[in-house]
């Protein structure tokens, strides 16, 4: 009889150590930060910041300095800690959970962002500290990271307006006209001319399964939006995503596009094709740019991009969408709020911040106001305006005279629609062939289930 | 003698502080949380704040096809494990034991060393090994036979061919090190009686090795079950994160921390720990009962 309350015993100490060894696993993956620095003087008010993009963070740290050479009287220290995306906001996520060891100030990803902006929001308010610069910024890139009653909690980053990414050179070499496409029809038929004129081997476009910019693309040219905007039931059997699903399926079909290595293109394994000349556009937000810039096997790709608008299934239609961002939050755990989120505030959305948001990161800046400010946005002296065979701005220019940027929402419902999507929608459609119809049903009934 | 010092001496009380630092920790690091893990998965969780909501996260469960996913993943990985973890080993360490084996400690080493290593390292390396891109080994391979690249990680079986490779690459040696020990402690006479009532080399494992290597062979089952079942982090680094095409490496856990820590529902990712938990213990005590390792309905002393 004890024999067997032993191995009662035993086994119940074994399943509970089996819980314990996955915290201990959890714990190993969540290792040190890849990098930490710390800016400002010792006698100024101490934050602690993470993100999860190393730029951002000589970005933050620029601002710690000409804040701290005009505000004497308010002098800060930051320490920065970037970690890679996942285990940053898994870590946030946890310490704001258990209620201690959160930053004080920190970076969230737009797709995240509705994660913590649910009941007893562990943000802090910054409608206030934004009030100055409410009216130069655009209101949709404020509005995504606010609560449902409007209160701001986030600082915008960058309006990430779609455009197209070419390969100008490889157009060239086959003597093809890209500039002349308009609509997706145009675009499809150019895919042909290069799949013939290459034998096959360099593909228009490379679709992703592992990313759903170009359905957000697709919803904004017919103004639909997947997540029925805030306070909506999602609907994700809409014309404009069944219409891309089909034509991506044509196109792989066709031999015209490849699937993206490692499911979308801003990826190592995609970084590779795309160096290689082996894709020859693609859309993508404007912040794109900075991955251009910011690694090796892409440098070599000087002089050879251009950038156009995207386009259009009708002609008229909006022909881009913000997509991507950072949310730049203060915590409920900051001893003093007001003055980060005064900091904050005045380092994204101020002149000066801007200036450094489109220099340093080569991001298209929330105040339109500046876009068109030649002085601004045309300075040689700004690595993108040289790489690239077109001033950036004056794309986004064009799509700010034509209104042809559109939104898509991200809320509370966003997460679950783009985890669907980008395990098993997209795989199924563009991987397996499977019809599209059923797909977006398929996708319909388990997100509605999800969310019941 | 004094009070103080009686009580000090006192044969009574003397077991109990030994055991107390293995009590307490038992208390805090696995009473507490269980107990409160119960109770959270019939709440909602939100930062700071909770409510009770009765069964409904159970209810939820029952219709949520990813936790579906997540369940037969991880009990069909458990099985496989199993099925490769446990004779492989068992006949690689007969072989160790066997004369016929020259520098067995070099070999035992061989073996052991993958399992010192990390399970983020070994995972990144074999994501490397498995990748689509034209330079992944696999895919070299598969040039070397004239076959175009293939994208391993996006097909079920393919992908899990990695997954149980990883798994049997870091294991095989701990479960044989395992099985040595249990072959050591079988006495030499009973082989030689064997041998005198003429049994072949088949007989002796089947009616010797076998029978009496079944107490390491429970407790390796038992164990691999909870390895099995509780398996999260291969997964997560295979395919670089949580989200692996259409969930062919989804586990209970990594649903668990899906659930609790990407998508902050705590509660019902509490529901889903306690029915790892239940199907655990279920499986165990079947097998346990199966094996006699636990007797039911018989009083031994």
């Amino acid at each position: 009889m004890n024999k067997k309350w032993l191995a009662m015993l035993l086994t119940g100490a074994m399943v509970a150590s089996m819980g314990t060894a996955v915290m201990a696993e959890e714990a190993e993956t969540e290792g040190a930060p890849t990098a930490v620095t710390t800016v400002g003087p010792d006698d100024g008010t101490h934050f602690e910041l993470w993100t999860f993009v190393d730029l951002h963070s000589n970005f933050y740290a620029n601002m710690v300095n000409e804040w701290n050479e005009a505000n004497p009287d308010k002098q800060v220290q930051i320490t920065f800690s970037t970690y890679p995306y996942g285990d940053m906001h898994n870590k946030l996520m946890m310490s704001l959970q258990a209620g201690s060891g959160a930053p004080d100030i920190c970076d969230i990803e737009i797709g995240q962002f509705p994660n913590y902006t649910g009941a007893d929001c562990p943000l802090y308010d910054l409608t206030a500290a934004l009030a100055p610069y409410e009216d130069t910024m655009v209101t949709s890139r404020l509005d995504v990271y606010s609560k449902e009653d409007g209160s701001r909690v986030g600082v915008p980053t960058h309006v990430g307006a779609t455009v197209m990414y070419w390969n100008a050179e490889i157009f060239e070499q086959y003597a093809l006209d890209y500039k002349s496409v308009k609509t997706w029809d145009d675009y499809t038929a150019l895919g042909q001319q290069l799949k013939e004129a290459s034998n096959g081997e360099v593909y228009l476009t490379a679709v992703d399964t592992g990313g759903v910019d170009w359905m957000w693309i697709a919803m904004a040219e017919y103004g639909d939006d997947w997540t029925g905007g805030p306070g909506g039931e999602p609907n994700v059997q809409l014309d404009s995503v069944q219409k891309m699903l089909e034509m991506q399926q044509q196109w792989l079909n066709d031999g015209i596009a490849m699937i993206a290595t490692d499911g979308h293109t801003d990826t190592d394994g995609c970084r590779v094709p795309i160096s290689e000349g082996k894709i020859a556009s693609f859309p993508k937000a404007m912040w794109y740019m900075s991955r251009f810039t910011g690694y090796e096997a892409m440098k070599t790709l000087e002089g050879k991009y251009d950038i156009t608008t995207c386009p259009v299934f009708e002609e008229g239609q909006k022909c881009s969408v913000g997509v991507g961002g950072t949310g730049t939050v203060v915590t409920n755990e900051c001893e003093n709020p007001e003055l980060a989120a005064e900091w904050l505030a005045w380092a994204k959305c101020s002149e000066a911040g801007q200036k450094h948001i489109w220099n340093d990161l080569g991001f298209d800046v929330c105040n339109t106001a500046f876009w068109s400010d030649e002085e601004f946005a045309y300075d040689e002296s700004n690595i993108y305006n040289t790489f690239f065979r077109v001033k950036p701005y004056e794309v986004l220019n064009q799509l700010a005279e034509a209104d042809a940027i559109g939104t898509v929402y991200t809320t509370s419902v966003s997460p679950t629609i783009n985890d669907y999507f980008c395990t098993t929608v997209l795989n199924n459609v563009l991987e397996d062939g499977m019809d599209v119809a059923e797909a977006l049903q398929d996708a319909q009934d388990t997100i509605e289930m999800e969310l019941m | 003698m004094s009070k103080a010092k009686k009580l000090l001496y006192s044969q009574k009380i003397a077991p109990y502080v030994f055991v107390l630092p293995y009590i307490l920790s038992l208390l805090i690091f696995w009473l507490y949380p269980l107990v409160t893990g119960i109770l959270m998965s019939f709440q909602n969780v939100t930062f700071g704040g909770k409510e009770w909501v009765g069964t409904a996260h159970y209810a939820k469960l029952l219709q949520d096809k990813f936790f579906g996913i997540a369940v037969s993943n991880s009990v069909e990985y458990m099985v496989l494990t199993l099925v490769l973890l446990i004779p492989i080993p068992m006949l690689l360490a007969v072989l160790m034991e066997s004369r016929l084996t020259k520098a067995k400690g070099v070999w035992k080493l061989i073996m052991y060393i993958p399992a010192l290593t990390s399970v983020v390292i070994s995972g990144l390396l074999f994501r490397l090994m498995f990748s689509e891109g034209d330079n992944g080994q696999m895919n070299v391979i598969l040039h070397m036979f004239g076959q175009p690249s293939f994208a391993w990680l996006k097909t079920k079986w393919t992908a899990w061919v990695g997954l149980l490779l990883l798994c049997m690459w870091r294991w095989t040696g701990v479960n044989m090190l395992y099985f040595v020990a249990g072959l050591k402690s079988i006495d030499n006479s009973v082989y030689e009686s064997g041998e005198i009532d003429g049994a072949n080399g088949w007989q002796k494992f089947r009616y010797i090795t076998l029978p009496l290597l079944k107490p390491t062979t429970v407790y390796v089952v038992t164990i691999s079950v909870f390895a099995g079942l509780s398996m999260f982090l291969e997964s997560f680094m295979l395919w670089n994160g949580n989200s692996s095409p259409k969930n062919i490496g989804l586990t209970i856990v990594g649903y668990l921390y899906k659930r609790g820590i990407e998508k902050n529902d705590m509660g019902y990712a509490c529901a889903v720990g306690v029915v790892l938990m239940i199907i655990a213990l279920v499986i165990n005590f079947i097998q346990l009962i199966a094996t006699g390792t636990i007797k039911v309905g018989k009083k031994e002393d």
